[in-house]
C-alpha cells in the first residue's frame, strides 16, 4: 500500500493507530486518581510530542542517514518559526500559509547554511553548525530585533495588518484557525471517570506528522535513501566509484532542516508565540538526543526519543516532594524518608539528571537506542520459543 | 589609542580562560584522540572547588558574647568558624579572605583525581568508537555532572570574592604616561592573565623539558611505534588527562571572582572553546593558545562602540564568523598539523 512494503505499511498504520488514538491511550488512569498526574494525553504535551516527533524525524534523515552530526538543528526550527508568525500577521490568522511558509523559508536558510557547512565534515561540520546557530540565536536576540521581537519575542497583536482577514471586533484575540475552526477548540468526553480531549490542533499535527512519517519512510527505502547510506559507511569508496556525495547530502540537509521549519511553523499554529531561545544551542542538543535515545537511522526511534524527552519534561518534572511522600507512605516513617532522599534529586527539578543518565546508558550499552533495546528483548523471547519448538535445528552446509 | 589598549587588557582575561580551557582540550584530543564535550563541566567543576573551600572554612559554631547584647538585652551569640579556634582570629580571618588562591591547592588533587576517574571509567571506551560517539557520551556526561552540581549548589549564582588585596583597579593609564583614570583595570584580571601565562608556560615546559613530557610528544606524534619501543603510553596518556583536567580546573577556580560560578558556566563556556580549538587547529597545543587570546582580544575589540556603530551587533558573532572563514579557508586551521583531522 502507498508503494511500501508491507512491514513498512504496517509500521505507518500502527505508528497512526497511536497517533490518532493518542488522546485515549495516553489518558490510562481516571480523572482525580493518585495516578492521573501520568496522564499525558492532554492537548498541550500531545501537541508537542508529534511536534517535536517531525523535527526529529527530519534530524533523523541527516544524522541516522549521511552520519553528519548537525548541532545547529535548532536554528532551522526558529526561522520557521519566526516566518510562520510573520505570516500570521501579515497575511492570515489561517495556520496553512504559515505552515507553508515556514518550511520554505527554512528550506532556504538550510540550503546556504548546508552549502557552506557540507565542505567539511566529522568535528568541523559540527562546529559549522554550532556556530551558524549561535550566530542566528545572537542576531535574533540584539540586532534583528525589528524583525523578531528581540528578547520579549513576537506574538499577533489585534493591530497587525492581516490583509486577508476581516478586521477583528473590538476587543477581540486574534485566534490561529484553519478555515475557521480554531487550533485550540477541543470536544471533550466524559466516560465513567475518565475524560478525554480530542483538540483540533493536535488531529492537525497529527495528521502532518503521519505525512512527514511516510515521506521518511519513502526516503529511507528510496534509491536516495540508499545513496546517503552509502555516505555514512564509506564516502572515499563512493568518490572512487566516480559519484559526488555533495549534492546527496546537501539535499538531506535541506530536507531536514524543512522538517525543521515544518516542526516550528506548527508550534507557531499551536502556541502564537515566538522567542529567540527557541534556537539556542540546547535546542539543538535536544533534538539529537531525541534521535539518539530513540535510535539513529531507524524509522520510528526519533518519534518515540521525541515523545520520552518531553513527557520526561512535563511529567516527571512536577513530582515533588510531597508526592513521592504520598507514595511511599505505605512504608514505616525511617524507610519513608530514606527512599524519598534517594528518589527526590532524580525527579522533580532533577529530570535533566535522570535524562543525562538515561542518554550516557544508551549511547554506551545501545547504540541503537530504544529500539535496539525493543528488539533485543523481542529477539529473547522469539529464541526462547524457538529453543522450545524446535530444539535442534542445523544450518545446512554450503 | 588609550581605548586601544583597553580592549586588548579586556580581551587577555577572557582570551586567557578561552587559551586555558582550550588547551586542555588540545591536550586530550592530542593524546587519546577523544573529542571531550565534557571539558566545560571540568572547568564548572573547578569553580565549585572554590566555593566548597571557602564554605569549608567558614563552617562555624554559635558562641555566646557575653560584652555584648542584641536588641532584646540577651547576650550576643556570635558565629565563629573554627578556622579562628585553630589559628586563631588573626590568621583564621586571612584564610578566609584567601580562599580563592587556596583552593588552586585544593581543586588540583580533586580534578586530577576526577580526570583520571574519568579517562579510566567512561571515555576508555571510547577510543575505538566514532568521534560521533565520543562527542555524545561526553555531552551526556556534561549534562550530569552539571544537573549533580546543580542538585548540591543551587541553580544561583554564588559570590565568591577574590581577596580584600586585590579587590581594587589599577590605573593603566597613569602608569603608561596617559591622563589618569583613563584605563582602570581590575588586579584580579592582571592576576588572572599572569597566572594563565604561567600554567600555559608550565604545560609547555613540561612537555619540552622533562623526559615524561618528551614520550608523550612521541606518543602523540606516533603512537604504536612509541608502544613497539616497549613504553605504557597508555598510563601516561591517562596522566595527561589528569593533567587537562586540572589545567580547565585551575581556569575556573581562578575565574570565580571574575563571574560568579553557577552551573552552566561550564557550557557556555565550552562552545566558544571548541570554536577556539577548531580555528587553532585541532591537536595544535600553540594553536590553541594563540587563538584563545587572539579571539578573546577580537571579541573586546568588535565591542567598541565605534565598531558597533558601523556593524552593529558584530560583538555577538565575531568569534563565529572568524571560525567559519578560517575553517573554509585553512582546512587545518591556524597552526593544525599536517594529516590530523583534515577532512
Amino acid at each position: 500500500m502507498f508503494g511500501l512494503t508491507k512491514k513498512d505499511t504496517g509500521l505507518l498504520i500502527v505508528v497512526a493507530i497511536l497517533t490518532l488514538l493518542a488522546p485515549f491511550i495516553l489518558n490510562p488512569f481516571p480523572e482525580g486518581s493518585a495516578m492521573a498526574q501520568f496522564n499525558a494525553g492532554y492537548p498541550d504535551l500531545m501537541q508537542r510530542f508529534v511536534i517535536f516527533g517531525i523535527f526529529a524525524i527530519g534530524f533523523n534523515i541527516l544524522f541516522g542517514l549521511t552520519g553528519y552530526l548537525s548541532f545547529g538543528h535548532a536554528a532551522f526550527l526558529g526561522v520557521g518559526s519566526y516566518a510562520a508568525i510573520w505570516m500570521m500577521k501579515l497575511l492570515t490568522m489561517n495556520v496553512l500559509p504559515a505552515i507553508i511558509i515556514s518550511v520554505l523559508v527554512a528550506g532556504l536558510f538550510s540550503l546556504a547554511v548546508g552549502w557552506i557547512s557540507l565542505r567539511r565534515s566529522g568535528i568541523y561540520f559540527s562546529i559549522l553548525t554550532l556556530a551558524f546557530a549561535q550566530m542566528s540565536y545572537a542576531l535574533a536576540y540584539s540586532v534583528l530585533t525589528p524583525i523578531t521581537g528581540g528578547e520579549t519575542g513576537l506574538q499577533p497583536k489585534v493591530d497587525d495588518p492581516r490583509i486577508l482577514d476581516a478586521a477583528l471586533a473590538e476587543g477581540a484575540t486574534p485566534k490561529a484557525n484553519i478555515f475557521g475552526l480554531q487550533m485550540g477548540q477541543s470536544f471533550d468526553l466524559q466516560l465513567g471517570g475518565w475524560l478525554f480531549t480530542f483538540n483540533a490542533g493536535y488531529y492537525l499535527a497529527a495528521v502532518v506528522m503521519l505525512l512527514a512519517f511516510y515521506l521518511s519512510i519513502r526516503i529511507f527505502r528510496s534509491p536516495f535513501g540508499m545513496m546517503l547510506r552509502a555516505v555514512k559507511s564509506n564516502q572515499q569508496r563512493l568518490n572512487y566509484t566516480g559519484l559526488n556525495p555533495k549534492p546527496y547530502t546537501l539535499a538531506a540537509f535541506v530536507i531536514s532542516g524543512m522538517y525543521a521549519g515544518l516542526a516550528g511553523g506548527l508550534l507557531v499554529a499551536m502556541d502564537t508565540q515566538v522567542g529567540p531561545e527557541r534556537m539556542f544551542w540546547t535546542a539543538s542538543g535536544e533534538v539529537v538526543l531525541m534521535t539518539i535515545l530513540g535510535g539513529a537511522a531507524t524509522l520510528i526511534g526519533p518519534v518515540l526519543g521525541a515523545g520520552l524527552i518531553k513527557y520526561m519534561e512535563n511529567i516527571l518534572s512536577k513530582i515533588n516532594k510531597d508526592v513521592l511522600h504520598q507514595w511511599f507512605a505505605f512504608l514505616p516513617d525511617g524507610l519513608e524518608d530514606f527512599i524519598v532522599a534517594i528518589v527526590y534529586p532524580f525527579v522533580g527539578k532533577g529530570w535533566h539528571l535522570t535524562l543525562g543518565l538515561i542518554f550516557m546508558a544508551v549511547v554506551i550499552f545501545l547504540p541503537g537506542g530504544l529500539v535496539e533495546a525493543g528488539q533485543r528483548i523481542a529477539r529473547l523471547f522469539r529464541r526462547k520459543t524457538q529453543d522450545k519448538t524446535t530444539p535442534a535445528k542445523t544450518e545446512p552446509a554450503e | 589609542m588609550e581605548a586601544i589598549i583597553l580592549q586588548i587588557l579586556n580581551g587577555l582575561d577572557k582570551g586567557s580562560a578561552y587559551a586555558l580551557i582550550a588547551l586542555g582540550l588540545t591536550l586530550i584530543f592530542g593524546t587519546l584522540g577523544v573529542v571531550n564535550f565534557a571539558h566545560g563541566a571540568l572547568f564548572m567543576i573547578g569553580a565549585f572547588c572554590a566555593v566548597t573551600l571557602s564554605r569549608i572554612l567558614t563552617l562555624s559554631h554559635t558562641v555566646i558574647d557575653d560584652t555584648k547584647t542584641d536588641f532584646l538585652g540577651q547576650p550576643l551569640k556570635v558565629e565563629v568558624p573554627y578556622v579562628y579556634d585553630m589559628f586563631g582570629q588573626a590568621t583564621g580571618e586571612a584564610i578566609i579572605d584567601w580562599a580563592v588562591p587556596l583552593s588552586l591547592l585544593f581543586a588540583i588533587p580533586v580534578m586530577v583525581g576526577l580526570g583520571v576517574l574519568m579517562e579510566r571509567g567512561l571515555i576508555k571506551h571510547f577510543y575505538k568508537r566514532p568521534h560521533a560517539d565520543q562527542i555524545l557520551v561526553t555531552f551526556g556526561l556534561a549534562i550530569v555532572l552539571q544537573e549533580i552540581i546543580k542538585y548540591f549548589y543551587g541553580a544561583n549564582p554564588i559570590p565568591t570574592p577574590a581577596p580584600d588585596a586585590f579587590r581594587g583597579s589599577f590605573d593603566f593609564g597613569a602608569a603608561l604616561g596617559f591622563d589618569p583614570n583613563l584605563i582602570i583595570y581590575p588586579y584580579w584580571r592582571i592576576i588572572y592573565f599572569a597566572f594563565a601565562t604561567v600554567v600555559i608556560g608550565g604545560v609547555f615546559a613540561f612537555l619540552q623539558f622533562t623526559t615524561f613530557g618528551m614520550v608523550v610528544r612521541a606518543g602523540m606524534a606516533d603512537r604504536e611505534t612509541v608502544q613497539l619501543l616497549g613504553i605504557n603510553i597508555d598510563r601516561r596518556f591517562t596522566l595527561m588527562f589528569g593533567l587537562a583536567a586540572a589545567v580547565a580546573g585551575l581556569a575556573g577556580v581562578m575565574y570565580t571572582p571574575i563571574n560568579s560560578p553557577n552551573y552552566h558556566m561550564g557550557m557556555d563556556f565550552l562552545v566558544l572553546s571548541f570554536v577556539v580549538v577548531v580555528v587553532g587547529g585541532m591537536g595544535s597545543l600553540p594553536g590553541a593558545v594563540l587563538a584563545g587570546f587572539l579571539l578573546g582580544i577580537l571579541e573586546s575589540f568588535a565591542s567598541m562602540g565605534v565598531v558597533l556603530n558601523i556593524l552593529p551587533g558584530i560583538n555577538q558573532i565575531i568569534i563565529y564568523l572568524v571560525a567559519i572563514v578560517i575553517l573554509l579557508t585553512r582546512p587545518r586551521g591556524l597552526m593544525g598539523r599536517k594529516g590530523v583531522m583534515e577532512d
